[in-house]
């Protein structure tokens, strides 16, 4: 017999170093640097990454009357959030505007959100009652409005921070909204109560809309088509550092809840949802990629890639079993590490206050700047899906489970938009490889520090390591799927 | 009785919905959403829930509503400007809300048909059996709320305060 508190011990270090990097911020002199509180929280989510480590080798169950679970699939998704948060703490440590500089911020309350955050992104991967995902993902979704608002002496990033929300709280109440119709169709909010009560549900037409409302909810959350509109801006008023982590943790921790939806809740609509997510990713990499297409703001483009890359997620949906769930997981590991990498990079070379922006900006870097051009270019491979990085094997893995699931078709939707995507993340290469502009300031890196270089190269290994050597996380996506396959009907 | 009832504070509610969005002085806005949460209270009244009904005269017509108003004179904001939306709001967007309406409900009233009448208070009407509910089987989700408040508060200082360069 577990403890309840075992299940969610992850949590429970999280908010308690949550406090502790409140609490010393508030303890220090306002004259000391506030760089040592980027080390404490930093050092308390690898805490936490242990304790989801430990959390694998417990028998799977429920706690808390049952409302959380435990097994390979939760594990999964924590060890990944809890590496993302991680990389992006350290990145901001080194990234944010130095000591005492007039950007200089409310630095004890940036990493506390980014920690309180990750405590609402665990648990959304490991909450199996509806009013449990509901709060977990508020609090999830709250912190990082706020982190996007970061920059406020900027004119975009409050404009940021206020798209964000609004859109944001407007699409969570489609997901409340959702959840109190299932309650209304099923007189439930736990998981696996409403998936056997569904099909004694009277009204279909019922089941059918709250299962429409909660899509509406999450397909936002994963900035999918047409749900995507809010991206590009936010990730353009944003600070970099933090969209490293909103592009990653919070759609990690969305996915997770789609599976779980998807095959937990609604297994039962199986016939319908399969062809909706057939639509929504075609339409989603189109989309993406069109407009990537047309952007100078490298930051704007990246936010189009991720939609695109949303769309080759979901993808993955139209296979058949549960393999989908394993193609997802892997996926999601892999887009997390090339696109922290990525931004990571762009933090340190386009600065805090982007020095940086268009893509013509970044000419010259590769000769300025050999080592953080070379990597830029690794994570430009890889997000093209280039073999030996984990974005080719992840997309391989993915269009492979569709095949599998008879959705050829969208595999080569698919096939085409990775041809129009190389197009765009060529150009950016191209363009740091062309000689830099002579009137171009000389414009240096941001200083970079241990945090920086553990960051980058945390986020680099993972990149070559997923593609070169993805058995392990392979496995352990395998065992993430296969807690879900005792469902019925799979 | 109960249909008078309903029918009554129902339209108090929509009323009070639609004008707080069409006031244009925010202390007007800020009586109408009292207005509505009361109703609310009402209308839950009528289904049962007794002490749901009271939580929301108490908690939200009450203190949140009070902290409103305060706020709302203390900072003595100005009537605000009146805009009339982009076009794609008019020409998309009022079609769109529609068509959900409409939707929502067609499934509403069709389910009804099937199912019968629940009582919100069904088995959970004394004090004791609503501790029971909220902390044991739901002890999770309350002390998460907890984490939820705590990084609003935290949210709302880091954006709010003024950058002097001190403290």
């Amino acid at each position: 017999m577990t403890p309840d508190i075992f299940r969610i011990l992850p949590e429970v270090v999280l908010t308690l170093v949550g406090v502790l990097v409140m609490l010393t911020d508030a303890s220090m002199s306002p004259k000391s640097s506030r760089r040592l509180l980027g080390w404490v929280a930093a050092l308390g989510v690898l805490a936490a990454l242990a304790a989801s480590l430990w959390q694998g080798t417990l028998p799977a169950g429920t706690a808390f009357y049952g409302t959380v679970q435990t097994d390979a699939f939760s594990t999964f998704f924590h060890v990944l959030i809890c590496g993302i948060v991680l990389v992006a703490i350290l990145l901001s440590i080194d990234t944010l505007p130095p000591d005492r500089s007039p950007e200089q911020h409310h630095v004890g309350e940036y990493f506390a959100l980014m920690v309180f955050g990750a405590v609402g992104m665990c648990l959304l991967t490991s909450a199996v009652e509806l009013l449990v995902v509901f709060i977990a993902l508020e609090i999830s979704s709250i912190s990082t409005y706020v982190l996007a608002g970061y920059r406020k002496q900027t004119g975009k990033g409050p404009e940021a921070a206020m798209k964000y929300f609004l859109l944001g709280s407007f699409a969570t109440a489609f997901l409340l909204y959702g959840i109190a119709m299932v309650f209304g169709a099923t007189g439930t909010t736990e998981v696996r109560e409403i998936a056997t009560l569904l099909p004694a549900a009277r009204s279909h037409l019922f089941v059918l809309l709250a299962f429409g409302l909660m899509m509406v909810g999450v397909l936002f959350k994963v900035s999918a088509a047409p749900f995507h509109v809010w991206t590009p801006d936010v990730y353009e008023g944003a600070p970099t550092p933090v969209v490293a982590l909103m592009s990653t943790a919070p759609k990690v921790a969305a996915f997770a809840l789609l599976i779980r939806l998807l095959y937990g809740v609604f297994p039962l609509l199986h016939p319908l949802w399969m062809p909706l997510m057939w639509v929504v990713a075609a339409v989603s990499m189109t989309v993406g990629n069109l407009a990537a297409l047309r952007q100078q703001n490298v930051k704007r483009m990246l936010a189009y890639s991720s939609i695109a890359h949303a769309g080759y997620l979901l993808t993955a949906f139209t296979g058949s079993g549960t393999e989908p769930i394993a193609a997802v997981g892997f996926y999601t590991a892999a887009y997390a590490a090339m696109n922290v990498g990525i931004f990571a990079l762009l933090s340190v070379v386009g600065g805090y206050d982007e020095r940086r922006s268009s893509v013509t900006d970044y000419r010259g870097v590769l000769y300025s700047s050999p080592l953080s051009g070379g990597l830029m270019l690794l994570f430009l491979i890889s997000l093209i899906g280039i073999p030996f990085t984990g974005g080719f094997f992840a997309k391989f893995y993915s269009f492979t489970t569709a095949m599998q699931g008879g959705a050829g078709w969208l595999v080569l939707i698919g096939l085409l938009n990775s041809g129009i995507a190389a197009a765009y993340y060529l150009r950016l290469a191209l363009s740091m490889a062309l000689p830099s502009a002579a009137s171009a300031k000389a414009q240096g890196l941001s200083s970079v520090g241990a945090g920086v270089v553990l960051a980058v190269g945390i986020a680099a290994l993972a990149t070559l390591a997923l593609g070169i050597l993805p058995g392990h996380v392979l496995d352990a996506a395998h065992a993430a799927a296969q807690s879900f396959a005792a469902i019925r009907g799979f | 009785m109960h249909l008078v009832l309903f029918l009554i504070f129902a339209i108090f509610a929509l009323a009070g919905a639609v004008n707080l969005l069409l006031q244009k002085h925010p202390i007007n806005s800020a009586l109408s959403l009292i207005v509505v949460m009361s109703s609310l209270a009402v209308l839950y009244l009528l289904l049962g829930a007794e002490f749901l009904a009271m939580a929301q005269i108490i908690v939200y017509a009450g203190a949140i509503m009070v902290l409103f108003t305060f706020v709302v004179m203390l900072l003595n904001e100005g009537r605000e400007e009146k805009t009339w939306g982009s076009r794609t709001a008019k020409t998309l967007g009022f079609p769109a809300a529609a068509v959900l309406l409409a939707i929502f409900a067609a499934t509403i009233l069709r389910a009804g048909r099937h199912y019968g009448t629940i009582s919100l208070s069904d088995g959970v009407t004394t004090t004791q059996e609503l501790s029971k509910v909220l902390f044991r089987d739901l002890l999770l989700p309350f002390e998460l709320t907890s984490v939820l408040i705590l990084i609003a508060i935290l949210g709302a200082v880091a954006l709010a305060r003024k950058d002097n360069g001190e403290a």
